[in-house]
């Protein structure tokens, strides 16, 4: 094993991580911290004490949506681990399909479903029944949010659910355990590492979205993916978008190191993905 | 509660398949409605075919998508290798925390990261558009890297190191061990890792939304025309993209079942 071949194969990659993925993150900190000339100033963060409530309501919408992704995807999963293994990867694959489909057709899709003359509201019409707002309101954006992230809370759950041993199950019947029990004492503990990691994974991209909320809340809700969007795209104010990622990049990191110490309290912990 | 499981499962998969069912219904629609079906007809499949934008829009995705791919697979391959031969824990440990770097960051602050960085360096050097197709490629290739590197990396920790060193006193040079020993072994991981990086290539529409401009691919003229008043010709072009999915899916699921067929009739 020679050092300089260890050199030749860690290099380009070393240098490119370097340029590419922690330069930039210094450079969000250079124009949070800056004013449009480049002088050092704390416009920007003071500036964000306007953008309190956009805040505030993004981690309210991620955490209802999570939530009821949750309450969606637990039973589901449980439900096809208990399916027969042969149709249990063209099932997974079913899941999975959607997700192949680009996020901003799924949006834009369900956008013309709820709209004020999409399809639900003619149905209603053929009905006689008086047509209902969906776009613009709150829970079309949770919707949106749920409808487009369940699959990755599907996934984990569904995979440690597959490789729990039944016999353990069996186990504890035996041993006088009723249903309930039998879930809570047993299922919900092994099952946890992958709750944790579905948790993650559909409240990383929730929190930060833009376009869910532009086409379901019909510009009416401002999430902070939205604010940072105008200020970086429609008003070129480059510093007081690097100081809104900076906090949305804080906010997530506080959320996992939450996430996590929650996780090492249940015994399990680890992220499958 | 069997028929309690089975309700659960019927109605995620309606909700799921709801809105893209009803998307692939509307693409056939003669109107110019989404949710009136008039008719059956084929214009607006026609009136995508004849748009010169979308196929120029598909040419540039395959580009951005086949050279980032390929790109990122190479250096993906040699980091893993490089991380893998390297004794140091503590390097180890500080290039898998960068590796996890742009996975667990939100897609919208790597856009905004990487945009600035463009803006930064441009205007240090005094130029007056930022961002191109080159800026757009880095991009791709720096949220790539690490999927292929952590396809690749478990491969090489479960390959033998004695087969390795066996290689070796048996005459081969380092490098003849290592490609007639490991890398068949690594493969597998190597191939995944440059699935991998390819879809989510073709596929992103967040991180290419900050670090390009001019060179439009399919997510952002998808964009761009979900910003006007809808027609059928996005559901068409959706349809289009299902049914190669769906197929190409189908397709490696196929694959994969036969040669697990194989395996379990030779062993």
């Amino acid at each position: 094993m020679k050092k300089s071949t260890n050199v030749f194969l860690n290099a380009p990659y070393v240098v490119w991580a370097g340029i590419f993925v922690v330069v930039p993150l210094f450079i969000v900190l250079v124009y949070a911290f800056t004013d449009a000339n480049g002088n050092f100033s704390f416009d920007s963060i003071i500036a964000l004490k306007d953008y309190w409530n956009n805040f505030l309501l993004s981690l309210l919408y991620s955490l209802v949506a999570t939530v009821v992704t949750l309450i969606i995807a637990y039973p589901f999963a449980y439900a096809l681990s208990k399916t027969p293994a042969k149709t249990q990867k063209i099932q997974m694959m079913l899941v999975m399909l959607p997700m192949w489909m680009n996020l901003l057709i799924r949006t834009y899709s369900w956008m013309n479903i709820l709209d004020q003359n999409g399809i639900i509201n003619q149905i209603l019409l053929s009905m006689k029944l008086k047509p209902v707002t969906f776009l613009g309101t709150p829970g079309a954006v949770i919707f949106g949010m749920v409808y487009n992230y369940l699959p990755y809370m599907i996934l984990p759950i569904y995979t440690v659910m597959a490789k729990m041993d039944n016999s353990l199950v069996e186990a504890a019947r035996d041993l006088g355990c009723n249903g309930f029990n039998v879930w809570r004492k047993l299922i919900l503990p092994l099952s946890m590492p992958g709750v944790i990691s579905g948790i993650t994974m559909v409240f990383v991209p929730s929190v930060s979205t833009f376009y869910i909320s532009q086409k379901l809340g019909n510009g009416k809700i401002m999430l902070i993916g939205d604010t940072i969007e105008r200020q970086m795209q429609a008003l070129n104010n480059y510093n007081l978008g690097a100081a809104l990622s900076l906090v949305l990049m804080i906010l997530i990191l506080v959320s996992m190191f939450i996430m996590n110490r929650f996780a090492d309290s249940t015994g399990e912990g680890g992220v499958v993905v | 509660m069997k028929t309690f499981n089975r309700i659960v499962m019927v109605v995620v998969y309606a909700f799921l398949y709801s809105p893209l069912l009803l998307m692939v219904f509307f693409s056939f629609n003669s109107a110019k409605s989404t949710s009136v079906f008039e008719g059956f007809s084929l214009k607006w499949y026609g009136e995508l075919f004849s748009s010169s934008d979308t196929l120029e829009a598909l040419r540039n995705t395959l580009i951005l998508a086949v050279a980032s791919a390929l790109i990122s697979t190479i250096l993906g391959t040699l980091a893993a290798i490089g991380i893998f031969r390297v004794r140091s824990k503590f390097f180890k440990q500080t290039v898998l925390a960068v590796t996890n770097i742009p996975m667990m960051n939100p897609d919208i602050v790597t856009g905004v990261s990487l945009m600035l960085l463009f803006v930064f360096v441009g205007r240090l050097i005094g130029l007056t558009e930022y961002l191109n197709f080159w800026t757009l490629l880095i991009a791709h290739i720096t949220f790539n890297l690490p999927y292929v590197i952590l396809n690749v990396l478990p491969k090489l920790n479960q390959t033998d190191r004695s087969l390795f060193e066996a290689a070796q006193d048996l005459g081969a040079t380092p490098s003849k061990a290592f490609f007639t020993v490991v890398m068949p072994q690594i493969v597998p991981g190597i191939i995944s890792g440059a699935i991998m990086a390819f879809t989510l290539s073709l596929d992103d529409f967040v991180i290419s939304y900050y670090t390009s401009s001019g060179f439009q691919t399919l997510p952002l003229k998808i964009y761009s025309m979900t910003k006007k008043i809808v027609k059928p010709d996005m559901y068409a072009l959706s349809t289009i993209i299902f049914v190669t999915v769906l197929a190409l899916l189908l397709i490696s699921n196929i694959f994969q079942m036969r040669t697990e067929k194989k395996q379990a009739g030779v062993s």
